[in-house]
């Protein structure tokens, strides 16, 4: 089921407001929800599964107008970051209570309905366990369960990895991209992780301030940012204000060599990648900035320089071999960056 | 055992102090009056129990205390989800006020009541009109034994309503079920404990009262005449056995009582899953 938001607009959500937001979403996809917490994310999926209605706009499951449709009419699967289990059930009775209170089939189908299910997530042997009685991870399995047994039209998850620690979250991650390739329910989730949304999706829709700031591929996210926000909040990155000859750009009057990516042909900010800047004898560079701090890291060092005048921080990462110590002054040489005007 | 680290110490010691403070706040005055009864045999606190002026008035007390303290469970279970689930302005003064039933003398409440719903109060008057009597029958009883039981079905609820996550009826609701099948299905049987223990509490208050009920209640022989007020009768006329009787009686009854409501409570516990 491909699914359309046209022009949605929310004032108070409960975590974030929407404004003329416009998302499409093609049947069969994983898509991932990513921005800062207050982007609106949450209040997005929640708008989507009927929990939260729109100020203005549309909900469109395929040509089906469901922006009236209550939360029941939907046929929607929500799995909740905290699962929202019913602790006074057992696994089984919580993932059959959809197809009960909607009467799907006879006792026996829906018992065979609930095996298929718990073999799915692999929990045959929990049926008659009581989620207190579970890890966070089996937890989330049962949810995801309960939210799948109803057929529902769309799948959505809401920071579905949040609650758990990194090991197991990266299982699930995996696991939960397999059960998708093999069931192609249409996916939306949400996550304030970008490693997550771009391991797991197949596109990622960035938000922020309630609006959406790119919608693509992990490529496009990363190799084509579209606006300064997903530059930044896409990896790492540091920013220094520039000015712009014509054909290079200046920091504090010195124009330096660099490979432009991106439109931008300007004034504005230079965004750069940590591993994008090579440090070189002073002598020789037009940019020399003197070194702040100078921390190990699992892969190397990573380092931040103040060049010229202003408190601007540039961070570096470096092999561990480096020889470079906090307070020597270096050059900077930046191999690849991107231009983005100011906005506003 | 005593390795383990706990704020109180030692099992041995905290059951010892359990046991002995239990014994003499609660165990020790009760079996004085068992004692005390023991003389009638269980001969004569049968003939107690069978005389039709105690039979009423415990039936009374009994049915009444049991009707106000389900009244009172299914208000308290509202009162306490209004209370914890909007905010509204009062609403800090409206949570106090419902402990007001607790603080204000019992006697206080009753003569309120008794003028407030008497045929010439406020109340009283306006169903008058209509030929329906309150003060002086059993339903004056049974509207005092509702007011001074309400703060406990309130209290004991309200805890978990605050505990209970809004993404549960979300879930509920996200799975196609009703208003209706949620509240059934998933919010009464989370709350059952609690509302039971509000329940045992608000029945047991209710039993034990006298202050409040004695001036509504009119106090007539075979109508509206509570067991406890039958005890004050008798001690007044001197038959401290007679009233030693039938306080065994209620005692008797309001464990059976009890114990039954704690049993239904391990059990629904139980099934949430052992807590």
């Amino acid at each position: 089921m491909d699914i359309r938001i046209v022009g949605v607009s929310k004032a108070f959500g409960r975590t974030g407001a929407l404004r003329g937001l416009d998302l499409e979403i093609s049947a069969g996809e994983l898509i991932a929800l990513l921005g800062p917490s207050g982007s609106g994310k949450t209040t997005l999926l929640r708008v989507i599964a009927g929990l939260e209605f729109p100020d203005t706009g549309q909900v469109y499951f395929g040509n089906e107008d469901a922006t009236g449709l209550a939360v029941q009419e939907r046929q929607i699967g929500f799995v909740f970051q905290h699962y929202a289990l019913f602790k006074h059930m057992t696994v089984f009775d919580n993932i059959a209570y959809g197809l009960r209170v909607r009467r799907r089939g006879t006792a026996t189908e829906i018992a065979a309905r609930v095996g298929e299910l718990l073999e799915l997530v692999q929990l045959t042997d929990f049926a008659a366990r009581h989620p207190r009685q579970l890890s966070g991870g089996q937890r989330q399995r049962v949810a995801l369960a309960r939210a799948l047994a109803v057929d529902p039209r769309v799948l959505l998850l809401d920071e579905p990895f949040g609650a758990l620690d990194a090991k197991i979250r990266r299982d699930l991650r995996r696991w939960l991209r397999e059960l998708h390739d093999r069931t192609g329910h249409t996916t939306v989730f949400v996550t304030h992780d970008q490693e997550e949304a771009i391991e797991l999706a197949d596109r990622v829709a960035i938000l922020n301030g309630g609006r959406i700031e790119q919608v693509g591929t992990a490529d496009d996210i990363y190799d084509r940012p579209a606006t300064a926000f997903v530059m930044s909040f896409v990896g790492d990155t540091s920013a220094i204000p520039v000015g712009f000859d014509g054909h290079r750009p200046s920091f504090e009057g010195r124009a330096f060599d660099t490979c432009l990516l991106g439109p931008h042909r300007g004034p504005g900010l230079f965004y750069v990648r940590p591993r994008d800047v090579e440090v070189t004898a002073p002598e020789a560079a037009a940019i020399t900035g003197k070194v702040r701090t100078v921390h190990r890291t699992a892969t190397g060092l990573r380092t931040q320089i103040s060049p010229g005048t202003t408190d601007t921080l540039i961070e570096i990462e470096l092999d561990s071999s480096a020889k470079v110590k906090a307070g020597s002054q270096v050059g900077l040489r930046f191999l690849r960056g991107r231009l983005f005007g100011v906005r506003g | 055992m005593l390795k383990e680290p706990s704020a109180i110490p030692g099992f041995g010691l905290a059951f010892g102090y359990t046991l002995f403070y239990l014994g003499l706040i609660v165990l020790l005055p009760l079996s004085a009056l068992v004692l005390e009864a023991a003389g009638l045999g269980l001969d004569g606190i049968l003939r107690i129990a069978s005389e039709p002026r105690v039979y009423a008035a415990l039936r009374i007390s009994f049915g009444l205390a049991f009707a106000a303290a389900i009244i009172d469970s299914v208000f308290g279970l509202l009162i306490a989800w209004v209370l914890v689930r909007y905010s509204f302005p009062g609403r800090k003064v409206i949570d106090a006020a419902v402990d007001l039933p607790f603080a204000l003398p019992t006697a206080v409440a009753g003569i309120a009541l008794a003028t407030l719903y008497a045929p010439t109060g406020w109340l009283g008057g306006l169903f008058a009109a209509y030929g329906i009597k309150i003060a002086f029958t059993p339903l004056g009883i049974l509207i005092a034994l509702i007011f001074v039981g309400l703060p406990f079905t309130v209290r004991t609820v309200q805890p978990l309503v605050a505990e209970v996550d809004r993404e549960v009826e979300e879930a509920s609701a996200t799975l196609g079920a009703s208003r209706r099948q949620t509240l059934l299905r998933v919010i009464l049987p989370i709350f059952a404990p609690a509302i039971l223990t509000g329940f045992a509490l608000a029945f047991a208050r209710a039993v034990s009262e006298y202050g409040s009920v004695i001036f509504i209640a009119g106090n007539l022989p075979f109508v509206s005449e509570i067991a406890p007020q039958l005890i004050v009768i008798k001690l007044e006329e001197f038959d401290y056995r007679g009233a030693t009787g039938i306080a065994l009686i209620m005692l008797t009854l309001s464990f059976a009582i009890l114990l039954a409501i704690n049993l239904i409570q391990a059990w629904s516990r139980r099934r949430l899953g052992g807590v």
